[in-house]
C-alpha cells in the first residue's frame, strides 16, 4: 500500500556512484531524490496516485540524475579549466537543477486534507501575517486564487506558477517561470508556494484542461508551509 | 483584400482514436483561440503563414503567435504521420539524407536526440535550410519558417503528444514515431 518514496532513491546511476566522482574523487554531495511527506494516494481525488508516483519517481528522479551527471561533468571541466565545456553545461545545470529545486518545493506546497488538525475541514486557508498580507495585496483569498490561476493557466508550454515574496518591495506577488527555471536564482523572488503546470503534472487525470487542475489543487495546498516561508523571508 | 472566412480546423488525414485529444482538443483550441484573437481586426485578412510571420514580430511574438503557429505546427504534424507509415525514404530524399547525415540511422539518431533534448515543450524538425537538409529543435510554438527555413518533417514533443501512451518515456515515443512517419509527404526543393 505504502509505496515508500525512499525506495525511488535506489534507482539511477547517481546513487551507484554516491560519494565517488567519475574520476574516483570523493564528491559526497550528489543531489538526492527527496521522499514525499505523504503517500502517493494521499492527495486523491485532487491528484491521483498514478500521477504522484510517476511525477516523483520518473520526472523528479530524472532531474536529480541529470543534475548529478551535469555536475560530475562540470567538475571535470573545472579541473581542466575548460571554459567552453563549462559554459556548455549551463543549460543542463539550470534545467535539471531547477527541476529538482522546483519539485522539492512543490511536494511541500501540497498537503493531504486529512493531515490538517481540524477534522472535517476540507480546506485550510492561510492564517496570520500571510493571510493579512494576501488580503492587503489582493483584497481576498478568492481574488488571489483567480489571479494566480489565470497566470498559471496562461503559461505557454511548460512552467510554474508561484506565490512569491519580493524582498525589495517587501510585498507578495504572483509570478510564473518557464520550463524548469527556478524562481529565486533567476528572479530573486522568494517562493512561498509553487504549482507545477507542466502537462506531466496533470495530463493523465485532467487531460488538456489545465484550468480544472488549477481549480482543484487549492484543496490540497499547504498554507502552513507558505506561512512558514513567508515568516522566514520577511524576517530578513 | 476581402476579409477571409475564419480559419477552419482541417480534418485529420486519417482516423486514429488516440488523436481525439491531441487533434480534437489541443489543435482545435489553438484554431478557436486564434480566430477569437483576430476577429474584427486586419489580421483576419492574412493567410495562416502570413499571420505567423506577422505575429512572430521579429522574435518578440505577439499573443496570437502561439495559437497561429501551433495551428500550423499540428496540421503539418498530422501530415508527417500515416497509419501505413514507417519504412524508409526513397529517391532524392533518401540520397539527400545519406549525403547530409551519412545514413538513415544516423539521421534518426540525430533527429531523435533533438526531440529528446528539447527542454520543456517544443518540436523536432527536419528542414531544408540554405539548400541543405538540417535538423532543428524549437521551443513551444516556434516553427522554422520564422527563420526562413522550410519544414519537411516534424515531431511534437510537448508532453500532451505522448503522455497518455508513454507517460514520461519521451524516447520511446520518439522511437515509435519511425513506425508512423510519412516519408511520402516529405517534399524536397
Amino acid at each position: 500500500m505504502l509505496s515508500c518514496a525512499a525506495s525511488a532513491v535506489r534507482s539511477g546511476p547517481s546513487t551507484l556512484f554516491r560519494g565517488v566522482g567519475l574520476r574516483g574523487m570523493a564528491t559526497g554531495q550528489d543531489l538526492k531524490l527527496p521522499a514525499l511527506p505523504y503517500d502517493y494516494d494521499a492527495l486523491a481525488p485532487v491528484i491521483i496516485p498514478e500521477i504522484m508516483e510517476i511525477h516523483l519517481t520518473k520526472h523528479h528522479q530524472a532531474y536529480v540524475t541529470g543534475f548529478n551527471n551535469a555536475l560530475a561533468q562540470l567538475k571535470d571541466a573545472e579541473a581542466k579549466t575548460d571554459p567552453s565545456a563549462i559554459v556548455g553545461l549551463q543549460s543542463a545545470l539550470k534545467f535539471n537543477g531547477g527541476g529538482h529545486i522546483n519539485h522539492a518545493i512543490f511536494w511541500k506546497s501540497l498537503i493531504p486534507p486529512k493531515a490538517w488538525p481540524a477534522p472535517g475541514r476540507e480546506f485550510q486557508p492561510p492564517s496570520g501575517p500571510l493571510e493579512e498580507q494576501i488580503k492587503a495585496t489582493w483584497g481576498s483569498l478568492d481574488t488571489f486564487t483567480a489571479k494566480f490561476n489565470a497566470a498559471a493557466a496562461g503559461v505557454q508550454g511548460s512552467g510554474w506558477g508561484w506565490l512569491a515574496y519580493n524582498p525589495e518591495t517587501k510585498g507578495l506577488q504572483i509570478a510564473t517561470t518557464a520550463n524548469q527555471d527556478p524562481l529565486q536564482p533567476t528572479t530573486k523572488l522568494i517562493p512561498l508556494l509553487g504549482v507545477d503546470v507542466w502537462e506531466h503534472a496533470y495530463y493523465l487525470q485532467y487531460k488538456n484542461v489545465r484550468p480544472d487542475y488549477l481549480k482543484e489543487i487549492w484543496k490540497v495546498i499547504n498554507w502552513k508551509e507558505a506561512g512558514d516561508r513567508f515568516a522566514a523571508a520577511s524576517k530578513v | 483584400m476581402a476579409p477571409r472566412a475564419a480559419h477552419e480546423l482541417p480534418p485529420l488525414p486519417f482516423p486514429i482514436e488516440t488523436f481525439e485529444f491531441h487533434w480534437g482538443k489541443h489543435h482545435r483550441a489553438y484554431v478557436t483561440n486564434m480566430n477569437n484573437q483576430i476577429q474584427g481586426s486586419d489580421l483576419e485578412k492574412l493567410s495562416l503563414e502570413e499571420l505567423i510571420h506577422k505575429s512572430w514580430n521579429n522574435g518578440e511574438p505577439t499573443p496570437v503567435f502561439n495559437n497561429a503557429a501551433q495551428t500550423l505546427n499540428h496540421t503539418f504534424f498530422w501530415e508527417s504521420l500515416s497509419p501505413n507509415g514507417g519504412g524508409e525514404p526513397s529517391g532524392k530524399l533518401a540520397e539527400a539524407i545519406k549525403k547530409e547525415f551519412g545514413s538513415l540511422d544516423k539521421f534518426k539518431e540525430e533527429f531523435g536526440a533533438a526531440g529528446a533534448t528539447q527542454f520543456g515543450s517544443g518540436w523536432a524538425w527536419l528542414v531544408e535550410a540554405g539548400g541543405k537538409l538540417a535538423i532543428r529543435k524549437t521551443p513551444n510554438a516556434v516553427n522554422p519558417i520564422v527563420n526562413g527555413e522550410k519544414p519537411l518533417l516534424t515531431l511534437d514533443v510537448w508532453e500532451h503528444a505522448y503522455y497518455l501512451d508513454f507517460q514520461n518515456r519521451r524516447p520511446d515515443f520518439i522511437k515509435n514515431f519511425w513506425n508512423l512517419v510519412n516519408w511520402d509527404k516529405v517534399r524536397l526543393g
